[in-house]
């Protein structure tokens, strides 16, 4: 009886986690009958009663307050559709911008297909309708840059603490990095030193999973890029204010 | 005469061979490799993503929707002409049903999570070395499943209950002389392991109803022992978590805004009503 | 179909300018190849190709058929490719469309054109009965560059290719002879692809989706050409053709001696 999975485990959907009517099934699991059970392919995550998964894989489902990177897919009447790597378009109302936009303006003098945008989550509905904004404060068109997509579940190790991770490539690199908790990511500088930026972070999300990855991301940004890196708060790592 | 040793010299409860990988292409959402025995199968998942046609959404929750198909050169004899005949078709839609049991689209409403699976070689059991790989292709997509599938085909031939029929068994007067001229029955079956439940049953050939029942509960045993090789499948791909916990470094619990991750799942948990 | 953003196009292009590919590779580099033939027991011969991320699988099936009404003692080749949705989400379920037809098109002409089968040796009885030989090239993973590396796969699965063993006058799939399909070249299919003004060989997916024009070039043995196709929505210009067909000629070579390898 009680807990049969450890916490940082691996779990598969159909393992049973606990055998325990104490335990209370948290995200990624379900109860059935006096078992505990695994919905998600995942880590477990046990916190007290609680014994959650935190999923591995899966794609992105937009969240409240999310700031993500997007596309611009389409112009409608009063605002532009968002493509942000999600099952889930998102619609960025012209009155949710920065600068005023007058009625009949033309829209895409503001944002064009294609163009890319650092916005935020403001709304999710029941059916997954998804509204995203432009109003604060370092919201706006990423101009130039390359674009990586990666696993939108390995946004937090890429990020880092506080940032310190994402702020030790840019010190490397010497390019703006705005990482969207999407799994979309922009990175902006000279090319040569763009690709290392995206080699350090899909190494970030190859090895997400194994311990000392700081230490050997900071070794491995300075062995190519010869710059002494110090690891700090990254503080305003998306460059947003 | 009986059937009394397998062709290729196996127990009459032992499975071929098996070998599964997860993870196989990077394109795809989720995706695995499935063998057993001489029978091959892929599976790539895409989704979930946004549903065409149009009219075909759900917006109550999302599709599931499974494509089987044996590339040309992966048939026993002649080459197989390309394209969705009627039995892919009709295997499509038992996979479809045999996986749709344990999936919970409830989050994905109007979307689709596409499953293909092809074939590059065959040997019997086609359709259940398909829905093994779907299933461990599903669960790397992420997609929310109460458990895993696990499918085997048992076969009646020559009086005697044979686990996971290869090509030869399956035609067996074909290739054992004397044998009474008893009808070869092939059973494919789909078990949810957790609970024994059967998702996919399907029957070819003439057997009792004793026969029948038997056969099941040998296929039950038999596809967990599928279902282990499945399992591990998925955790190999992750081989390094195990035992390294600790390191402070290793804490990806922290989300962008310096709140810890769980304090965003809470906004799921809600959804989760299997 | 994928709908080009015409944002990292340009992004791409003005990496390029800059030299910068962005795998980091030189423009005439191939990505890390890997062949393997031989390993479907159900295929008469087989090869999977892997280069960079992108793979494919080839599988060869021999038959006895009626000959074509206007080549009574010849042989009959066919390759054929299907862009398998499962290899990229681009492809969508269903019929081939235009893009799958023309990569198994240029495949098909590339080899064909070569004239390196001698189809007379493939006829049984004239008039009668002849071998076809089909090649079916299946994509698993599709990361760019389907052309040159289906066209890779399908030539190493031919050469790998057994002809099987005829038992009263009907194939016996179980069992194979030794005998292999007489092809005495080596066709290679080399596509160079523009953008802006910089000349690439291997795309990757992004790169093929930034392209403003393409050539295909398939080469025999001693260099001489044997098939072209030009594909994209923008122009070249002759002096373009010329290097790409030089490009091309070079990496053919390279490619070449990789499949004797195997």
């Amino acid at each position: 009886m009680g807990l049969l999975a450890k916490d940082k485990q691996v779990a598969v959907p159909g393992d049973i986690l606990a055998d325990d009517l104490g335990f209370i099934p948290g995200f990624g699991t379900y109860r059935n009958g006096h078992n505990l059970m695994c919905s998600r392919l995942g880590l477990v995550n046990v916190e007290g009663k609680v014994v959650k998964v935190i999923p591995l894989s899966g794609k992105y489902l937009p969240r409240r307050n999310d700031i993500v990177v997007g596309r611009i897919m389409d112009i409608l009447m009063s605002g532009w559709r968002v493509d942000i790597s999600s099952p889930y378009t998102a619609v960025l109302s012209s009155k949710e911008t920065a600068e005023f936009i007058e009625r009949n303006e033309d829209l895409s003098r503001h944002f064009d297909l294609d163009e890319y945008i650092v916005c935020k989550v403001t709304n999710v509905t029941s059916q997954n309708l998804v509204d995203v904004s432009c109003r604060d404060q370092g919201l706006r068109k990423l101009r130039g840059g390359r674009i990586l997509k990666v696993n939108n579940h390995k946004v937090p190790r890429i990020i880092g603490k506080k940032g310190s991770m994402v702020s030790m490539i840019k010190q490397a690199t010497g390019c703006r990095v705005i990482v969207g908790q999407n799994g979309t990511v922009w990175i902006d500088g000279e090319p040569d030193k763009e690709n290392i930026a995206v080699n350090a972070i899909k190494k970030i999300e190859a090895e997400s999973h194994m311990p000392g990855l700081t230490d050997r991301m900071k070794t491995y940004l300075e062995e190519i890029t010869g710059v002494k890196l110090s690891l700090n708060d990254g503080g305003d790592y998306n460059g947003l204010q | 005469m009986d059937y009394n040793k397998r062709l290729d010299g196996r127990d009459f409860d032992e499975l071929r061979p098996m070998e599964a990988k997860a993870g196989v292409i990077k394109k795809a959402d989720g995706s695995a490799y499935f063998r057993m025995g001489n029978t091959v199968a892929y599976a790539a998942v895409y989704g979930p993503r946004e549903m065409f046609p149009k009219f075909m959404q759900n917006p109550k929750k999302g599709v599931l929707r499974c494509n089987y198909n044996m590339m040309p050169f992966s048939g026993a004899g002649e080459r197989v002409r390309p394209g969705p005949g009627r039995r892919s078709k009709e295997i499509s839609a038992v996979t479809d049903k045999a996986l749709g049991a344990v999936v919970d689209l409830i989050d994905s409403p109007n979307a689709v999570v596409d499953v293909y699976i092809e074939l590059p070689q065959t040997d019997a059991g086609s359709r259940c070395c398909g829905i093994n790989a779907a299933a461990i292709a599903l669960a790397d997509a992420g997609i929310p499943m109460r458990d895993l599938v696990s499918a085997v085909a048992v076969g009646h031939a020559g009086n005697k209950i044979c686990v996971d029929l290869d090509y030869q068994e399956e035609h067996l007067p074909e290739f054992l002389e004397g044998l009474d001229d008893h009808d070869v029955a092939d059973i494919p079956v789909a078990i949810i392991p957790s609970t024994g439940e059967i998702s996919l049953l399907q029957m070819d050939g003439i057997v009792p109803k004793e026969v029948l029942m038997k056969a099941l509960h040998k296929a039950k045993d038999a596809a967990m022992k599928v279902n282990e090789v499945q399992r591990a499948a998925l955790r190999e791909k992750f081989a390094s978590h195990i035992a390294e916990n600790g390191n402070s470094d290793s804490d990806n619990s922290y989300n962008e805004n310096g709140y810890s991750n769980d304090a965003d799942a809470t906004a799921q948990e809600d959804t989760d009503g299997i | 179909m994928a709908i080009i953003d015409q944002e990292s196009k340009k992004h791409v292009k003005e990496s390029l300018i800059k030299g910068v590919r962005y795998d980091g590779r030189k423009k005439d580099e191939f990505r890390p190849i890997e062949i393997r033939t031989g390993f479907l027991t159900t295929a008469e011969g087989s090869a999977h190709v892997k280069c960079g991320e992108t793979e494919v699988i080839a599988g060869v099936k021999m038959a006895m058929e009626k000959p074509y009404a206007d080549t009574p003692d010849q042989g009959i080749l066919m390759v054929g490719a299907e862009l398998l949705p499962f290899s990229n989400p681009k492809y969508e379920s269903g019929p081939p469309d235009a893009v799958a037809i023309e990569v198994a098109r240029v495949i098909d002409r590339g080899i064909r054109e070569s004239k390196s089968l001698d189809n007379k040796r493939l006829c049984i009885k004239a008039g009668e009965k002849v071998w076809t030989i089909n090649v079916d090239i299946c994509p698993l993973n599709d990361d760019g560059n389907l052309i040159d590396i289906g066209s890779m796969a399908a030539v190493a699965a031919i050469l790998n290719a057994r002809f099987p063993c005829v038992e009263n006058d009907k194939v016996n799939y179980k069992k194979k002879t030794d005998e292999p399909v007489p092809i005495h070249r080596i066709p290679i299919a080399i596509t160079v692809i523009k953008i802006g003004s910089n000349l690439i060989v291997d795309p990757t997916e992004l790169e093929e989706q930034a392209l403003d024009a393409r050539l295909t070039v398939t080469t025999i043995d001693d260099g001489r050409l044997c098939s072209i196709q030009k594909g994209g929505m923008g122009t070249l210009s002759i002096e373009e053709i010329d290097k790409m067909i030089d490009l091309a000629v070079h990496k053919s070579s390279e490619i070449r001696k990789l499949i004797k390898q195997e």
